[in-house]
């Protein structure tokens, strides 16, 4: 065992972090201070159970307990649900409980949402797949907690009671912290028995049982992020990146910013040129006089007018490919009475976490270290060791809260990871951190892509919907990535238009995929961020056409969905709708389904100036069980308040390939004056979970419009409502 | 050499006069609640107190604080401070929490010149306070129950 650890750690294994805690493991327990239970994955292999302790939890001597993570926290509260999980059936002390992000053993982590294998976060998975496995861990390393406790004593199991992280029987207690050894390294229960939901003392409950545990930490200034690591000798890079995408380096001077104080270096990445110094001040001021010459044969040129132009024209003719058709929507439109069109179409759009993008790493020894905020880790940990010559063993991983993500760091080609594992390697393994600025972070690429929607309804005499018809051109986001699994149709582009819980006799959703480039990404919500506002503002204008109220002409139409139907009908209740509002005052109303969560929202608006602005908006939620209730309503107020930004006022301009927009007064973004009152209602639910970390951002778009229009007559069909030259 | 005073203390600071005092702060004196988002004063992750007033401290050189005071939230005490704090933590204000530092001076400010602010009021001063999380609905509910509790 000796020799075995003294090998690990010549082989990078110990360095001392979470994804390496097994290795972690011994390595405490050789300096006297088992901190947690250590199987070796052969080991695990024969068990039909995995070890928490390997994995899942790490109980201190202290009683204190490090919950591992599968998926990263960039503000949805995942680590806080996690822990709350774990807790319901692990029973410790909620005050001595902390999370950390795991990553290296997809045994462990891979996405069971996505099959299991590989870990990731994204498409508000983190609860759906946690929710039994995290029960299922707590309550495992409670039974061999016990298990340990009554070998110790002499006593059967069955009469150790555990309360509050202690575990008791007759006169004796003992802290979990004491038995976390020996619990450890005995036998994994083959059947662990979960709690019923009616003895659930923390699952569904409010924020006086279970306040976040990081609240403080992020109330006060101490919540590291990857800005934040500190390493001996750290330096840190500013990036030169490409001002056209595709464009690449020719040949760069940098022998005045080598003079420079503070300047380390100057090098060349496949990425682009990095100048890298002892702080980011002097980074920053150095590259400012290094200067480049591109090649650009190979780049994107056209202007983004050009680009929705050319969609537009697209969108009027057969799609390339279908995604749906039921019944024969051609025939159904020859006959029928009125015919209503419509055409949408969405810009471009940033992510803009105010954290902008950044990694740190480090090359010692053969060994790789990389801090960041790590949404797809196995991919990571294959792209760093490529990159410095190692086998993916090599590379550790440390997983960092995020100031803000939605969707942006989970990246295909790794990039921001790549750039900090490309500067060490030029630097001799040096550690630096790669800091992007924010016009580096708003015109270095990943975007929500532009897309153009073309609609066709068709009414018969009554008002009934006969034919529905979208087309969608824009471009794919899974292409040339490894989640591309060839399909004519790319799911995330036409997702939210594709299937819909309207009645439609027929039915036909097209997809015209178009070649851009303009690297694009997932952006909160993904293809539901455009394909809710085109439905549901068109359903609008359906109803408008057939003559019905907007929200009795959704329920007769989704009266097969009646989780749909709930949350409609919670929203209208509680927001008093038909009911009359005081004067200059509307309502619009929008519902949409997006990763198995159901959301309804009621906008109130006024106009000013020529501009909605939303007083007040009513959410009804289905997303299942609500684990953190608190933590439901948070993230449907976020959401609202993301989506009603980006549709107010954010838009990517490109100029001859160039991104226009620099910063937050050009690319600009939801502020506190402009933030409605939100009220979020809770369907009640006994199924399984599903994510919240979505869902409430695409029905406020066109609940907003819905109500602009009542109020002003006017249909917006081009984002966003603040550059809308629409009439 | 600018010396100021930084959270009470004495700082000496050998750097170039026109650097931002976010870098200072952040990269040579060590203190990382303080946050970078934009660079131009847009976000205000960045804020710190100067001399008592919500400034941003990434267009702020350390040329402009000397002999002045700056408090960064590693600094932020006393009965407003905990106030606000507290308010923050009971209403679980924060999901990324990148923006909150600046968030929790600015409002540390507010609060010390205005007992009781309104709606209105909390607009004009946190408007400039960008979070991307958009926890709005939750600091102005924050505000006002901080300032209920310093009543």
């Amino acid at each position: 065992m000796l020799m075995n650890r003294l090998e690990r750690v010549a082989d990078c294994a110990a360095i001392p972090h979470a994804s390496r805690r097994g290795f972690l493991i011994g390595a405490s327990a050789f300096a006297g201070g088992l901190m947690v239970g250590f199987r070796p994955m052969a080991a695990l292999a024969q068990t039909t159970a995995l070890n928490p302790f390997a994995g899942y939890v790490a109980i201190a001597p202290d009683g204190t307990v490090t919950v591992y993570s599968a998926h990263m926290d960039m503000g949805q509260g995942i680590y806080h649900g996690i822990a709350t999980l774990v807790n319901e059936e692990l029973m410790a002390d909620w005050a001595k409980i902390r999370v950390e992000g795991g990553s290296a053993n997809p045994a462990y982590y891979g996405n069971i949402a996505w099959g299991g294998k590989v870990q990731g976060t994204g498409g508000s998975t983190g609860m759906p797949s946690s929710f039994d496995r995290y029960r299922a861990a707590g309550a495992a390393a409670r039974l061999m907690l016990v298990n340990a406790a009554a070998a110790e004593w002499g006593v059967p199991a069955a009469d150790i009671r555990v309360e509050n992280g202690a575990l008791r029987h007759g006169d004796r207690q003992a802290g979990y912290g004491e038995f976390a050894a020996k619990a450890a390294a005995g036998a994994v229960p083959a059947d662990v028995p979960l709690k019923t939901a009616k003895d659930w003392i923390y699952i569904g409950k409010e924020r006086d049982v279970l306040g976040k545990f990081d609240s403080l930490a992020k109330s006060t200034g101490k919540q590291q992020y990857t800005i934040d690591v500190k390493l001996p000798g750290l330096l840190t890079a500013v990036m030169i990146h490409p001002p056209l995408f595709g464009a690449k380096v020719k040949s760069f001077d940098a022998t005045k910013a080598k003079a420079m104080k503070g300047v380390v270096d100057v090098v060349q990445i496949p990425r682009g040129v990095a100048v890298v110094a002892d702080n980011m001040w002097h980074a920053i001021k150095a590259r400012e006089v290094v200067t480049v010459e591109w090649n650009d044969s190979e780049a994107e040129k056209r202007s983004s007018s050009e680009l929705i132009a050319s969609y537009r024209e697209l969108a009027a003719k057969p799609g390339a490919a279908t995604a749906t058709n039921i019944g024969d929507v051609e025939k159904a439109f020859v006959g029928a009475a009125k015919v209503i069109e419509a055409t949408y179409e969405f810009p471009y759009l940033a992510h803009a976490p105010l954290e902008p993008l950044n990694a740190v790493a480090r090359i010692e020894n053969g060994c790789v270290e990389v801090w960041g905020g790590h949404q797809m880790p196995d991919v990571y940990a294959a792209i760093s060791a490529k990159i410095a010559g190692v086998t993916p063993d090599k590379v550790t991983l440390h997983v960092m809260k995020t100031g803000g993500g939605f969707g942006r760091r989970a990246v295909a080609d790794g990039d921001i990871v790549s750039e900090a594992v490309a500067v060490s390697k030029a630097l001799g393994g040096r550690p630096v951190r790669v800091q992007w600025t924010r016009e580096d972070d708003m015109r270095a690429g990943r975007y929500r892509p532009a897309y153009v929607h073309r609609l066709k309804a068709g009414l018969d005499a009554n008002g009934n919907v006969i034919a529905w018809q979208n087309h969608i051109v824009g471009q794919s986001i899974l292409a040339g990535t490894p989640f591309d699994n060839g399909a004519a149709v790319d799911r995330t582009s036409v997702e939210g238009a594709s299937k819909l819980p309207y009645a439609f006799p027929n039915m036909k959703a097209e997809l015209t995929t178009t070649k851009v480039g303009v690297p694009v990404l997932w952006w909160r919500s993904v293809g539901s961020t455009h394909t809710a506002y085109a439905v549901e503002a068109f359903v609008d204008e359906v109803a408008e056409g057939a003559g019905k109220d907007p929200i009795a002409f959704r329920l007769a139409l989704i009266k097969d969905h009646p989780r749909h139907v709930a949350a409609l009908k919670l929203a209208a209740e509680k927001a008093g709708w038909g009911r009359s509002l005081p004067a200059g005052r509307f309502h619009g109303v929008a519902v949409a389904e997006s990763f198995g969560t159901v959301v309804a929202e009621i906008a109130e608006i006024s106009v000013e100036n020529g501009e909605p602005k939303v007083h007040r908006v009513v959410c009804a939620v289905d997303c299942g069980i609500a684990i953190n209730p608190d933590n439901v309503r948070a993230q449907m107020e976020g959401g609202i308040g993301f989506g009603l930004g980006a549709v107010l006022k954010s838009k990517l301009t490109l100029d001859k390939g160039r991104i226009v927009e620099g910063n937050f007064d050009d690319y600009e973004v939801l502020r506190l004056d402009e933030m409605p009152a939100v009220e979020v209602h809770i369907v009640p639910s006994e199924a399984k979970p599903s994510g919240v970390g979505e869902p409430g951002v695409p029905p406020i778009g066109p609940a907003v419009a819905n109500a602009f229009y009542q109020a002003t007559k006017r249909r917006i069909r081009a984002l966003p409502f603040k550059l809308s030259q629409n009439t | 050499m600018v010396r100021f005073t930084l959270n009470g203390s004495q700082q000496d600071i050998d750097a170039e006069p026109d650097m931002p005092l976010l870098w200072a702060v952040r990269d040579i004196i060590g203190l990382t609640g303080t946050k970078f988002g934009c660079g131009q004063a847009l976000c205000g992750a960045c804020t710190v107190l100067i001399d008592g007033q919500p400034s941003r401290s990434c267009q702020t050189a350390l040329n402009d604080i000397d002999g002045r005071s700056v408090t960064t939230i590693e600094g932020a005490s006393g009965r407003v401070a905990e106030a606000v704090q507290k308010a923050w933590v009971g209403l679980d204000v924060p999901q990324c929490g990148y923006c909150q530092s600046g968030q929790v001076l600015a409002t540390i400010a507010l609060l010390n010149e205005n007992k009781a602010p309104s709606d209105a009021d909390i607009d004009n001063a946190l408007s400039g306070n960008l979070c991307r999380c958009a926890t709005y609905h939750r600091i102005r509910a924050a505000v006002h129950q901080a300032a209920r509790a310093l009543a």
